[in-house]
């Protein structure tokens, strides 16, 4: 520790409030060079992440373009269960639209929010759906995650997959044991009906909102719509 | 360097007498959320063990600049710094192993272990007996987790590594009990880590209860035939 030479009292308080703000100013310049320094790998590799994401939802090979440059910032949506603005991302093929990409949120799982990542097709159907995080109990309700499913030929969360707000009924969008049609596994059901009820308001969110999803406003204004959109 | 008892002290410490889980009951917190498999708590002692040397040998190497005073921010100030330091780094050079390793990092930063073995140890021990230190008390709670996880994914849910392929793709978990073991809950969720806590610590009071009694024997028996 430091020798301590004869110092009055608020000398000392000084010297030592001076080698405190040096600590934190040294520490504070290792902690902005290391941020500096990793900041565009780190960009990167979130973009790839992101990517990897939507793949999962969405076939790779459906879309031609940059789907992450194609994006739409949504304000608050009670649909999707975000309180907070969120990122839309666009699908398209040869400039025609294919898809949308978006998160939803299941507020109410078994212990707090599930996040979903979303592939709704143009036509409102659901392609896919992925947990992006949750925090449901390990080994019960963690059968949402396709890699915790012990049924790997087919996941709990691929039964989305192909459906829609008008190819099902508003009451089918339950699980069976609340008379709907979708499984679930014993012991862990309150974690399957926050996500069914999360899904159901998201195909109805692809459904309805089609033209604020994809800017096309009415055939008229579409020109215009698709232009704002791009230059966001 | 360094002296063969003191490396010797420095180990046991680490690994068993001064064992941060069952002696210190230090780092309660993360030791609840993490161990709920074996897998976890070992990946997580060994995030731990990365940010106990490196916060370790940093104040051990500025002990002599840090006034007594204002020590205490000044250690979080620097374990702060590393760990968000390590963050980074792993993110970018090593990112494999920080998509499986990652999550747990910014849960060290609340491990009051590392801040406590920086004051009891790192700031009176010269850098390389630091580190040492570090590392050792990483180990002892790389077992302890280990098997505590162990122990509660085989009473929950009737496998040993669960997880496994995250950190080695293609491996399997073992599947101990039959599938159909109905779980039990009470092992995953926090109060059955308490429980199994406790287990643990009473099992290592009771060995090193009998070891004590047998050197007691021991040196009764060696004073009566002296």
């Amino acid at each position: 520790m430091i020798r301590r030479r004869e110092l009055t009292a608020p000398m000392m308080a000084v010297r030592t409030a001076v080698i405190l703000f040096v600590f934190v100013i040294v520490f504070t310049g290792v902690l902005a060079g290391a941020y500096l320094w990793t900041k565009p790998a780190l960009e990167a590799s979130a973009a790839e992440e992101k990517m990897k994401l939507v793949n999962e939802v969405l076939p790779p090979g459906s879309y031609d373009n940059d789907l992450l440059a194609d994006a739409i910032t949504l304000a608050a949506e009670p649909l999707l269960g975000i309180d907070d603005s969120s990122q839309l991302y666009r699908a398209r093929r040869q400039g025609a639209p294919v898809a949308a990409v978006f998160e939803a949120v299941a507020p109410d799982g078994y212990s707090g929010r599930i996040r979903l990542l979303i592939a709704a097709a143009h036509d409102g159907r659901i392609l896919g759906v992925r947990v992006i995080q949750h925090k449901e109990t390990p080994g019960l309700g963690d059968y949402i995650e396709p890699k915790k499913d012990k049924n790997k030929e087919r996941p709990w969360i691929s039964q989305f997959t192909g459906l829609s707000y008008q190819s099902l009924a508003a009451p089918a969008w339950r699980v069976k044991k609340d008379g709907g049609h979708f499984d679930y596994l014993a012991g862990a059901t309150v974690t399957p009906r926050a996500i069914v009820k999360a899904v159901a308001k998201a195909a109805r969110f692809a459904a309805d909102r089609r033209a604020l999803i994809y800017g096309e406003e009415s055939t008229a204004g579409a020109a215009g719509a698709e232009n704002q959109g791009e230059s966001k | 360097m360094i002296a063969r008892s003191e490396l010797r002290s420095i180990v046991e410490n680490g690994v068993w007498k001064q064992n941060s889980s069952l002696i210190q009951i230090l780092g309660l917190c993360p030791l609840l959320a993490v161990s709920t498999n074996a897998v976890n708590g070992v990946m997580l002692s060994l995030a731990t063990i990365l940010v106990m040397a490196v916060s370790n040998v940093a104040v051990a190497s500025l002990r002599h600049l840090i006034p007594h005073e204002v020590r205490i921010p000044v250690f979080i100030l620097i374990i702060a710094a590393l760990v968000t330091v390590v963050d980074l780094a792993f993110n970018v050079f090593l990112h494999e192993l920080y998509l499986v390793l990652g999550i747990f990092i910014p849960l060290i930063v609340t491990n009051c272990i590392v801040l406590a073995r920086v004051e009891a140890f790192a700031a009176r021990n010269p850098p390389l007996q630091s580190t040492l230190d570090g590392i050792f008390m990483g180990v002892g709670m790389l077992w302890t987790l280990g098997l505590l996880g162990a122990m509660r994914e085989f009473f929950g849910g009737g496998t040993i590594l669960a997880g496994i392929d995250m950190v080695f793709p293609g491996l399997q978990p073992l599947q101990i009990l039959p599938a159909d073991y109905p779980g039990l809950l009470l092992a995953i969720l926090p109060p059955g880590a308490f429980i199994l806590l406790g287990c643990m610590i009473a099992w290592k009071n009771w060995v090193e209860a009998r070891a004590a009694a047998r050197k007691r024997a021991l040196t009764v028996a060696a004073a009566h035939s002296a």
